[in-house]
C-alpha cells in the first residue's frame, strides 16, 4: 500500500526524514565552510562522536562525502583528478574523491565541506590512517588514531571482566583521555561530563533502535531493504551520532518498523527471496545495482554493511552513565571491535544472520577500492558453504569506480544466481 | 638444536658463501625450517613487516619470516580476490603448498589486507593464527605498557607451544642475540653506504634476507665471518650513482630486479626487509625486558608506510635517509596493488620534486621475471644525471 494512502504517514517516514536530516546535516556543514568554523574529520567506524559532540564540534565523513559523489555519478571527475595528482588507479576511490575535493577547496555536489580542524580515526580501517596523512600533508592538521586492538583470532572475543579485554580498555580509555585533552585544546573548552553524560544517553538511545530495527528485520516479508534504506539509515545513525535528532529519528524509526510488522507491510509487493548482503554497495550503479535483485522478488534482509558501517552499533551497546568515560572505552572496544569483526570473520557474522533472518542466499560483493572489506571474502564465502546450505553469489566492482563496473556482466551473473534459486526451491517442493 | 640448519657456507671463500646465500634464499622448500621441526623444534611464521622475534627465540621457537615467495599460487588463489598484492597469495601458498611447515603463524595489522591473513589462515590451517596488534597509536604515552602487555600474551601463547617457559633472563639473553643481529645488520649497511663497491645490493640483500629464516645466533655467525672478509675484497669504485631504494618494506622485489639495479647503481640505504633492521639501536638489557623491547619498538625505531607516527613523518625520514647516505637520487617503488606503498609514492614523489632530489619511479611484484624495460629506462635516467 502506498504511504499516501496511510492517514499517519507513518510508513516511509524514516526513509523521508532521514533525507531531510540529511540534507540540513550537509547544509550546516556548508555553513560552516562559509563561516571558516572548526570541523573534525572522522569515518564512521569510530566516529568518537561522543566526544566530539561533547566539544560541539561540527563532524565531516569524508567516506560520506565520497559515496554521495558517486551515487550522484560524479565521482568519475573526482576520480581522475585525483589520478592525475599522482595517486594509483589501484587504491581507495574514497580517498581519491576526497583528495579532489580537497583540491578543489572543498567542492562537493552537496555544497561546500569546511576544511579540518582537526581528524581522529580509529585503526578499524588502515586506510583511515593514510588518508588522514594526505590531510596532514595538506592542512598541517593534527590526526588522531584511537588505536582499538581487534580480535585476535576468530572466536577468541574477551569482554569485560576477562585480563585480556581490561588491559585493552585501560589503553583504549588512556586515548580517549588523550583525545578529550586534545579537543580541549582545538576548541579552548573544558570538558563537560554532564554535557557528555547527554550525548551517551542519544547514542544508546539510538545503539538500542539500531539493534532492534536490525531485528525487526528478521519479519516476514522483510520490512526495510538493507541494503537501500539501509543506507539511508545509516547515514543518519552515523552523521547524527550522540545528537537529540539522531535519538528522536531513530525512536521514530522504531516506531516506523514496528508498525509495519504489526500490519505484515514489506518492503517489496511480493517478497520471493530474502538474500544477505556482504561487502560494500555499488555506489556508482546503485538504483539499478538494487533492482536487479528486485526485480526477481529478492529483497536484503540484513548486511554486514549494516553492521561495519555503522560502527558495530548492531550489538546495541549501552553506555552506563555512572562512569562514562570507562564506560565509554567499553563500548568503543566492544563495537569497533564488532565492526572489525564483521569484515575480517565475515563468515561467521553471515552464519548469524542466515540463521536468524531466514536467508535464501548471499551475495558477496568485493570491491576494488576496499581491501579490508574485500580480502576475505573469497575465503569467507568457501568457509560459510561448507557450514551453511546457502547459495551464494560472488560478483567484483566497485564502490565508487564505474570503470571496473560492468553492468551487464553482473546482470548475467543476477540472473542465473536467481535462476539457481528458482530450481533450488522447485526441486525443494518436489521433495516435500 | 645443536646442529646448523644452514652450513653449505662454512668454511667456503666469500663468493662461494654468498652463492650459498642466494641459493638458500630461493631455495622454495626452505630447508632451515624443516630442519628445525626435523629436530623437534617449534616454528613461528610471522608476516611482514615487524614481530618481535626474541619473544620466539627466548621460548625456543624459530621465528620464520614469511616475506612471501616467487612461486605460483596454485593452492592459495581461490582464496582471495582481485586487487590484492602478491605476498598475500604466495605466503598462504608456502603453508597450503607445504613448503614450510609451521606451528603458529601471526600477521600485524600492516594494512587492511595482512589483517585480513588471520582469519584467512584459521580457517585454512590448524596451527593457532592470530594477529600481534601491534599498536597504530605510536603518539600515545599509553602504547609502550599496551605493546609491553600484549607481547606479554603473544609470549604465554608461543610458551604453551614450545612447552617451555621462557624466564627474564632467558629474555634477556635473547634480546642479546638480537641486539648483536642489528648491529652486524648495521655495520652491513655501513659498508654500503662508504664503500658501496665492497658490497652489491643483491649481495648485501641476501645476506640480510636470509637472517628471516635462521637460528639468529647462526645468522650472527655468517656475518660476523662475511663481513671482515668484504673489508679484504679486492674490489675497486665505479662510475655509478648513489642511490637509496625504497618500496621494499613488505612484498620484496625479486632477487634479479635488485641484481638489475645494482649493475647500474650503488644501493646505499634502503627499506628492503625494514623489520629485521627497525629497531636502530640496542634494547637495553636491565629492567623489564618486555617493555624495553616494546619502548625500543616505538621510541628507537625506522619508519615504513604502515607505521603512523607524528615525529616521524615519511616523506621528511626518506629525506634523512638520503642524506644521510649521501644519496644522488632515489628508487621509489611499490608493489603492485599495496595500497600503503602506492599512496606513499606520491608524498615522497612531491617532496623529492619540491628538494630538486632526481627519482626513477616503478611498480613491482615478487613473481616478476623480465627486467629488460626497467634496465633501459633505468639505465637512461642514470645517464641523464651522470652526463647532466
Amino acid at each position: 500500500m502506498a504511504e499516501t494512502e496511510r492517514p499517519d504517514g507513518i510508513v516511509g517516514r524514516g526513509n523521508r526524514e532521514g533525507a531531510d536530516l540529511f540534507r540540513d546535516w550537509f547544509a550546516r556543514l556548508n555553513e560552516t565552510a562559509a563561516n571558516n568554523g572548526p570541523s573534525a574529520y572522522v569515518f564512521v567506524m569510530g566516529s568518537m562522536a561522543e566526544i566530539l559532540q561533547t566539544f560541539d564540534l561540527p563532524m565531516v565523513f569524508p567516506e560520506i562525502n565520497s559515496l554521495q559523489t558517486a551515487v550522484r555519478r560524479m565521482a568519475h571527475d573526482y576520480l581522475g583528478e585525483a589520478e592525475d595528482y599522482g595517486y594509483s588507479p589501484d587504491i581507495c576511490g574514497y580517498v581519491k574523491a576526497d583528495v579532489a575535493l580537497q583540491l578543489r577547496g572543498g567542492q562537493h555536489p552537496m555544497g561546500q565541506i569546511p576544511r579540518p580542524s582537526i581528524a581522529v580515526l580509529t585503526n578499524a580501517c588502515n586506510t583511515y590512517i593514510k588518508w588522514a596523512e594526505i590531510w596532514e600533508r595538506m592542512y598541517g592538521v593534527h590526526a588522531f588514531v584511537l588505536d582499538v586492538p581487534g580480535t585476535r583470532r576468530a572466536r577468541a572475543q574477551t569482554w569485560p571482566g576477562d585480563p585480556g579485554f581490561e588491559r585493552d580498555r585501560r589503553y583504549v580509555e588512556a586515548q580517549i583521555q588523550e583525545l578529550i585533552g586534545f579537543c580541549e585544546e582545538i576548541t579552548r573548552r573544558k570538558f563537560d561530563i554532564d554535557r557528555f553524560r547527554e550525548v551517551l544517553d542519544h547514542t544508546n538511545q539510538m545503539n538500542r533502535a539500531w539493534e532492534r530495527i536490525i531485528e525487526l528485520n528478521k519479519s516476514h516479508p522483510s520490512l526495510f531493504n538493507a541494503l537501500t534504506d539501509g543506507t539511508i539509515y545509516l547515514g543518519v545513525s552515523n552523521g547524527l551520532r550522540g545528537s537529540r535528532e539522531g535519538s528522536v529519528y531513530f525512536n521514530r524509526l522504531v516506531e516506523e518498523m514496528e508498525y509495519k510488522a504489526a500490519h505484515r507491510i514489506g518492503t517489496l509487493t511480493d517478497e520471493k527471496y530474502r538474500l544477505a548482503f556482504v561487502g560494500v554497495p555499488c555506489y556508482p550503479i546503485f538504483r539499478r545495482f538494487n533492482e536487479m535483485f528486485t526485480e526477481w522478488g529478492g529483497t536484503f534482509v540484513n548486511s554486514t554493511y549494516l553492521w561495519f558501517a555503522s560502527g558495530g552499533a548492531n550489538r546495541g551497546f549501552e553506555y552506563d552513565l555512572n562512569r562514562p568515560l570507562a564506560s565509554l572505552a567499553e563500548g568503543v572496544l566492544v563495537s569497533v571491535r564488532d565492526a572489525m569483526d564483521s569484515m575480517f570473520h565475515q563468515n561467521l557474522a553471515l552464519e548469524e544472520i542466515i540463521d536468524g533472518f531466514d536467508v535464501d542466499g548471499v551475495v558477496f560483493h568485493p570491491i576494488k577500492s576496499c581491501r579490508t572489506v574485500s580480502t576475505g571474502l573469497a575465503d569467507g564465502r568457501r568457509a560459510l558453504m561448507a557450514t551453511r546450505d546457502v547459495p551464494s553469489l560472488f560478483i567484483e566492482s566497485d564502490m565508487m569506480d564505474r570503470r571496473v563496473v560492468s553492468e551487464a556482466q553482473m546482470k548475467n551473473r543476477i540472473d542465473a544466481f536467481f535462476e539457481g534459486l528458482a530450481s533450488r526451491r522447485q526441486r525443494e517442493a518436489i521433495v516435500a | 638444536m645443536k646442529e646448523a640448519t644452514f652450513d653449505a657456507w662454512h668454511g667456503q671463500p666469500l663468493d662461494e658463501i654468498l652463492y650459498q646465500c642466494r641459493e638458500l634464499l630461493e631455495d622454495m622448500s626452505f630447508p632451515t625450517a624443516r630442519r628445525w621441526r626435523e629436530a623437534g623444534g617449534k616454528v613461528i611464521g610471522h608476516f611482514q613487516v615487524y614481530f618481535p622475534e626474541e619473544l620466539a627465540h627466548a621460548a625456543g621457537a624459530l621465528p620464520f619470516k614469511v616475506r612471501g615467495a616467487p612461486l605460483e599460487p596454485r593452492h592459495a588463489d581461490s582464496r582471495f580476490g582481485s586487487y590484492l598484492c602478491s605476498i598475500l597469495k604466495t605466503s598462504l601458498e608456502l603453508a597450503l603448498g607445504g613448503h614450510v611447515e609451521m606451528d603458529m603463524f601471526v600477521t600485524h595489522p600492516i594494512c587492511d589486507a595482512a589483517r585480513n591473513l588471520a582469519a584467512i589462515w584459521g580457517r585454512n590451517v590448524d596451527y593457532p593464527s592470530q594477529i600481534l596488534y601491534l599498536p597504530q597509536n605510536a603518539n600515545s604515552a599509553y602504547s609502550a605498557q599496551y605493546l609491553r602487555e600484549e607481547y606479554g600474551r603473544v609470549l604465554e601463547e608461543i610458551e604453551a607451544l614450545t612447552g617451555r617457559k621462557a624466564s627474564p633472563a632467558d629474555l634477556r639473553g635473547s634480546l642479546e642475540v638480537f641486539n648483536l643481529n642489528r648491529a652486524l645488520l648495521r655495520e652491513l649497511y655501513t659498508v654500503k653506504r662508504e664503500r658501496p663497491w665492497l658490497c652489491s645490493a643483491d649481495e648485501a640483500y641476501a645476506l640480510v634476507a636470509v637472517g628471516g629464516m635462521l637460528p639468529r645466533e647462526e645468522h650472527n655467525h655468517l656475518l660476523q665471518t662475511v663481513l671482515p672478509m668484504l673489508e679484504e675484497r679486492p674490489a675497486k669504485p665505479q662510475d655509478r650513482i648513489r642511490v637509496v631504494f625504497e618500496g621494499g618494506f613488505c612484498e620484496q622485489p625479486p632477487l634479479d630486479m635488485i641484481r638489475t639495479i645494482a649493475r647500474s647503481c650503488y644501493v646505499v640505504d634502503d627499506d628492503l626487509l625494514i623489520g629485521l633492521r627497525w629497531i636502530t639501536g640496542d634494547v637495553p638489557l636491565e629492567g623489564d625486558p618486555l617493555y624495553n623491547l616494546a619502548q625500543a619498538y616505538l621510541e628507537k625505531s625506522s619508519y615504513s608506510p604502515v607505521q603512523h607516527d607524528l615525529r616521524k613523518p615519511k616523506e621528511k625520514m626518506l629525506l634523512e635517509r638520503i642524506r644521510n647516505s649521501g644519496a644522488e637520487a632515489a628508487i621509489i617503488t611499490a608493489a603492485k596493488m599495496c595500497e600503503p606503498g602506492l599512496e606513499e609514492q606520491v608524498a615522497y614523489t612531491r617532496t623529492l620534486d619540491e628538494s630538486g632530489i632526481a627519482y626513477f619511479i616503478s611498480e613491482f611484484e615478487e613473481n616478476m621475471t623480465s627486467f629488460d624495460h626497467m634496465e633501459i629506462q633505468l639505465e637512461t635516467f642514470v645517464e641523464n644525471l651522470l652526463f647532466s
